[in-house]
């Protein structure tokens, strides 16, 4: 299954993992390396497991009280479900932006300001107005909110709160961004400029994207993988996928005939 | 005719109207391949309704006139020449004429009255005839309309629904009319109150003593700010810094930490404290709580340091308003998108700092319109501190001190030998209608926090 030409700098790995929500499993031995520096995008249809595979990459799971992990994940080499890994430290290296904008109910600002704080990154308000450009910057947003950094994030646009999420992910400078269908709720104009900025973040971060939509991963991605009915059915170089699918059932999801 | 007889009378017609508003039915259903909009059920029902409810709706209107009607009549009889001039003595002598008229076997006090007895008996039992007579057409009357009404293409299903939704209506409209009334009734008192004792000794004076009223001055004596200090330490203040605090935090474990199988067995039995009689909590208050917390003052070495204080009303009544704050709190909580919660947890942060940081601060409206209507309810509560605080009025900041409150003080100036409408009594109406402007105005701007702040997240 794991394609041997792209083996190397693996910045997260997965190994057989399976996941339970009480007695009914959600997903069953999947096994997937995500890279550093690429963007990868996991497809398939609804309900094959693509969202839940990606929330045990940084233990949202763990806030589902009947959701059971096995298997292996690692990060740099760190066992992830480790009795000593620190999920706080974890979720401040594997940040998350969620398929629905959530934008806290607080100032721009302090939206982006609350990552930093609670993880003390800001040695000074100079310090953190820093940071806060910095995030906002490379979100992209910069421009549009920095005469409004007061106003409430949920003020904003769609895919101004959704860029803003971005950003509050990248305040506490993480090392892997997850992405779960960030452009499902908006609008194709505030997809593309989400999809430039996952372009742009590509150098920095590893990041994962979940996508039901096959065009978007073609275009963001360098890796896909391809998971149906809760197994990971390939996975490849996003040109090989779509242009060159090893597998009938891959075949027939990115030609349409099912999904 | 007695009333039992007559709505024996009436409960038959109206069977009589069902079943005979069926047979019609049934009989016209005989005829094939034809659709009905209702059944034979409902046109006996509909015959049944319109047989039951005109004679019904007459005779409650008739049994408020009737009376004045047959009293009107026995002031006519010559007897009644004899009558002390309009007032308290001639409704007593005409009210026990009435009560030997129902019942031959009381003593007679006043020989007036047994004069007058014959002549209501008479005049009571003709407007009670008429009434039963007028009572029974009507039924048969509407019950004949309803029948002649039944026909293959008669809608009586939608009629039944409509006289449904009317009898709804009514129920509900009765219990606005009530607080309605209730409200005039205590404007009426308050008025008359206001008219002896000026409102701004009443709103603003210091001194409180309805004992000793000052007949010259009752406005001296009858200075409601020490109540307004007492009710608003003990129920807003006292009360509150231990409802707050316990009510908030029960939420959050119970919304945030709690496993489904304890919060299914802690928020009923939360639910069941707020179940708990207030004179329970009063007893608590009085046998328990208060004497303690005397001893704990008196070994402080607090001044003044009674067992009906402040504090042992105010803490009592603060554990019983826990369970109030708590689910209004807890619906508040649960009422903020669980987006927000695995945002801020995606981001690293500990549960207590996603709820310190972002839950609370999201569902403060909410929470705020929670303890504001719990205010309300704390000043609005009476049994614990009648059981619990003193009556002495004081404006004191030592909780240790005695503290009465508006609702204690309305309870001790009604229950008395005080007549009805001597200052003092009037007082109490007065107090009532100030407690009951606060309270109103507490929910109102509670109830708009709550209001707007579901709107924000619907």
């Amino acid at each position: 299954m794991t394609d041997k030409t792209i083996l190397n700098d693996h910045k997260m790995t997965a190994r057989n993992v399976s996941v339970w929500y009480g007695a009914v499993q959600a997903i069953g031995d999947v096994s997937i390396d995500i890279d550093q520096d690429k963007v990868t995008a996991f497809i398939g249809p609804s309900g094959c497991g693509k969202s839940t595979f990606l929330r045990t990459l940084n233990r949202m799971n763990d806030t589902i009280a009947s959701a059971r992990v096995e298997g292996d994940i690692r990060l740099d080499g760190e066992d992830v479900y480790a009795r000593e890994m620190d999920v706080v430290q974890l979720r401040a290296r594997v940040g998350m932006v969620f398929q629905k904008p959530n934008p806290f109910p607080k100032s721009i600002y302090e939206n982006v300001a609350y990552g930093p704080r609670i993880h003390g990154l800001a040695s000074s308000k100079a310090d953190m107005d820093r940071i806060v450009e910095r995030s906002l910057a490379r979100a992209g947003l910069w421009g549009e909110v920095k005469d409004r950094l007061s106003d409430s994030g949920t003020a904003l646009s769609g895919g101004q709160q959704q860029r803003l999420c971005i950003a509050r992910a990248i305040a506490v400078d993480p090392e892997v961004i997850l992405m779960d269908e960030p452009c499902s709720a908006l609008d194709p104009i505030a997809t593309a400029k989400i999809e430039e900025l996952i372009h742009e973040l590509k150098g920095r971060y590893a990041i994962v994207v979940v996508t039901h939509n096959m065009q978007q991963a073609a275009r963001v991605s360098q890796r896909t993988a391809f998971f149906h009915l809760g197994q990971l059915v390939e996975y490849g170089q996003t040109s090989d996928i779509f242009t060159n699918p090893r597998e009938e059932r891959t075949r027939d999801y990115i030609t349409g005939r099912y999904g | 005719m007695p009333t039992s007889a007559l709505l024996f009378l009436v409960a038959g017609l109206g069977l009589i109207a069902w079943l005979s508003g069926r047979v019609r039915a049934i009989a016209f259903r005989k005829a094939p391949g034809q659709r009905f909009s209702s059944l034979p059920r409902h046109h006996g029902s509909f015959a049944a309704m319109w047989t039951v409810l005109p004679p019904l709706l007459f005779l409650a209107v008739w049994g408020a006139c009737a009376p004045g009607l047959a009293t009107n009549g026995v002031l006519k009889t010559p007897a009644a020449a004899q009558l002390p001039p309009p007032g308290f003595e001639r409704a007593a002598i005409l009210s026990e004429a009435r009560a030997i008229a129902n019942d031959h076997h009381r003593t007679p006090l006043n020989p007036l009255a047994t004069r007058l007895a014959p002549a209501y008996a008479v005049e009571q039992s003709r407007y009670g005839w008429i009434g039963g007579a007028t009572a029974l057409l009507l039924g048969i009357a509407g019950g004949a309309f309803a029948f002649l009404r039944i026909r293959p293409g008669f809608n009586a299903r939608t009629r039944i629904e409509r006289i449904v939704m009317a009898s709804l209506l009514a129920a509900s409209l009765i219990a606005i009319l009530t607080t309605i009334g209730i409200v005039a009734s205590l404007l009426f008192e308050s008025a008359r109150f206001f008219g002896t004792v000026p409102i701004t000794d009443f709103l603003f004076g210091r001194h409180w003593s309805p004992q000793v009223i000052d007949p010259r001055n009752p406005g001296a004596s009858l200075g409601a700010v020490p109540l307004f200090w007492g009710t608003f330490f003990i129920g807003a203040v006292i009360a509150m810094l231990v409802a707050i605090p316990f009510g908030l935090m029960s939420a959050i474990y119970l919304t945030q930490y709690a496993s489904p199988r304890l919060r299914a067995w802690m928020k009923p039995t939360l639910e069941i404290l707020a179940g708990v009689p207030t004179v329970v909590y009063g007893y608590f208050a009085a046998l328990v709580v208060g004497p303690a917390l005397r001893q704990l003052g008196v070994a402080i070495g607090i001044p003044g340091a009674t067992s009906e204080s402040a504090l042992a009303a105010g803490l009592v009544m603060g554990v019983m308003i826990i369970p109030f704050v708590s689910s209004m709190a807890d619906d508040a909580i649960a009422a903020v998108p669980s987006a927000m919660r695995d945002g801020s947890l995606a981001m690293g942060a500990t549960p207590s700092e996603t709820i310190s940081r972002v839950l609370l601060p999201a569902a403060l409206p909410g929470v705020v319109g929670g303890v504001l209507l719990a205010i309300s309810r704390a000043i609005g509560e009476t049994m614990i501190v009648v059981m619990a605080a003193s009556g002495a009025a004081t404006i004191s900041l030592n909780p240790f001190n005695s503290a009465t409150t508006v609702t204690k003080q309305i309870v001790d100036l009604l229950t008395g030998e005080a007549s009805f409408d001597s200052p003092k009594t009037l007082a109490a109406f007065a107090l009532g209608m100030t407690l009951f402007v606060i309270t109103l105005l507490l929910n109102i701007i509670a109830l708009t926090v709550v209001k707007r702040y579901r709107e924000a997240y619907e």
